[in-house]
């Protein structure tokens, strides 16, 4: 039946971008979860120290870290197909983007003067 | 229209299939289980990059209006509870794993582990929201939600808050600083609400999930469902992650 052969070569020249399905394994988001507890208790602590202009970077920097571990593990973007990890990258430039223009305009109109 | 050869020839009854062999659950408009699988996959993020933006708006309204009324939200911030917020940030850390362990137990066919997971990620979804609860009371004895009843009077008066007072000993504010601390405890409620609106969501669809689970649904190789709805609540967990800080930490030390 040609239906049936069109099926068998489209399935042959497809198969090469496909993707195996990757199981992670228990071990590695136990690891996650506790250096997610490390990150916390890191956090908590480190707002109680008066660092100045360094505390709000320093916990934004701790949540970031937090945030990649668990795209990177428990989201399984890292065993995941270039597909992907391009929507997430192209996700976060964007988003970066719009609040790095919105930040502009409103440093360079009136910072200071309100 | 389009569906309806897929109905026709994707009843999982059928016996003779013209079209070779592949699982029930595989539509046809797929080549095959892995082109469905990360199609899905695909579909999921570009639905969690929406929500990104969403939530991004708010963070970006925060970070513009805490630059601008500055003392009014460090004083308002004072009011938060650190300790609450660790232990809830400490909840949602563990559901993610719960979470995280149900996928494993989907793929590897395992029933009773999966619905266990499952269960435990939907009890500490509700403990999260049991907490947020009793932060939310507070807020509303203290008559700091936005509104007609909102009161100005913890941040004009710092010593009429004897509690806060004795942690911080903020100094009084002048009337039209401390009338911003109410544009504080808009975006709290707006952002802590709206992330508590997903994780609602997302209870409701774990004891739907639960259900199924103990029906035998998930752990016959199709672990789709499970695999992207643990995508939707790692995200909840990532805005917890930001939102922790922001709210209740950064301005700890003043």
């Amino acid at each position: 039946m040609s239906e049936q052969n069109e099926h068998g070569v489209a399935e042959q020249q497809t198969h090469h971008e496909e993707h195996e399905h990757h199981i992670v394994s228990p071990m590695v988001y136990l690891a996650i979860v506790l250096a997610l507890f490390v990150g916390t208790a890191l956090t908590v602590w480190a707002s109680y120290i008066d660092l100045g202009v360094w505390n709000p970077v320093i916990a934004l920097a701790i949540a970031c870290t937090k945030a990649t571990l668990v795209v990177l593990f428990f989201m399984h973007v890292k065993y995941s197909t270039k597909l992907t990890k391009l929507t997430v990258i192209s996700g976060l430039f964007t988003f970066m983007a719009l609040i790095g223009m919105t930040l502009s305009d409103y440093i360079s109109r009136a910072w200071g003067r309100w | 229209m389009s569906d309806s050869p897929a109905i026709a020839h994707g009843a999982p009854t059928e016996a003779g299939h013209s079209h070779g062999e592949h699982p029930a659950y595989q539509r046809h408009h797929f080549e095959t289980v892995e082109q469905q699988a990360d199609a899905t996959n695909f579909a999921m993020w570009l639905f969690l990059l929406t929500e990104i933006m969403f939530f991004g708006g708010l963070f970006t309204a925060y970070l513009i209006l805490r630059n601008w009324y500055y003392p009014a939200f460090v004083a308002a911030s004072h009011q938060l509870n650190v300790g609450w917020g660790t232990a809830n940030t400490a909840v949602l850390i563990t559901s993610s794993f719960t979470m995280a362990m149900g996928v494993w137990c989907s793929e590897m066919r395992n029933k009773s582990g999966l619905v266990l997971s499952l269960v435990l990620t939907f009890i500490l979804g509700l403990v999260f929201l049991g907490i947020k609860s009793i932060e939310y009371h507070e807020k509303w004895e203290k008559h700091h939600i936005p509104g007609m009843h909102y009161s100005m009077q913890n941040f004009t008066d710092p010593q009429s808050d004897p509690e806060t007072y004795n942690e911080y000993h903020d100094k009084p504010m002048a009337l039209d600083m401390a009338r911003h601390t109410e544009l504080y405890f808009f975006l709290y409620f707006a952002m802590t609400g709206m992330h508590a609106v997903h994780m609602i969501i997302g209870i409701a669809i774990l004891g739907f999930m639960v259900f199924r689970a103990k029906a035998g649904a998930y752990t016959t190789g199709h672990v789709t469902f499970v695999e992207n709805f643990g995508l939707y609540w790692h995200f909840v967990d990532i805005i917890w992650i930001f939102l922790f800080p922001l709210l209740y930490l950064i301005s700890r030390h003043q």
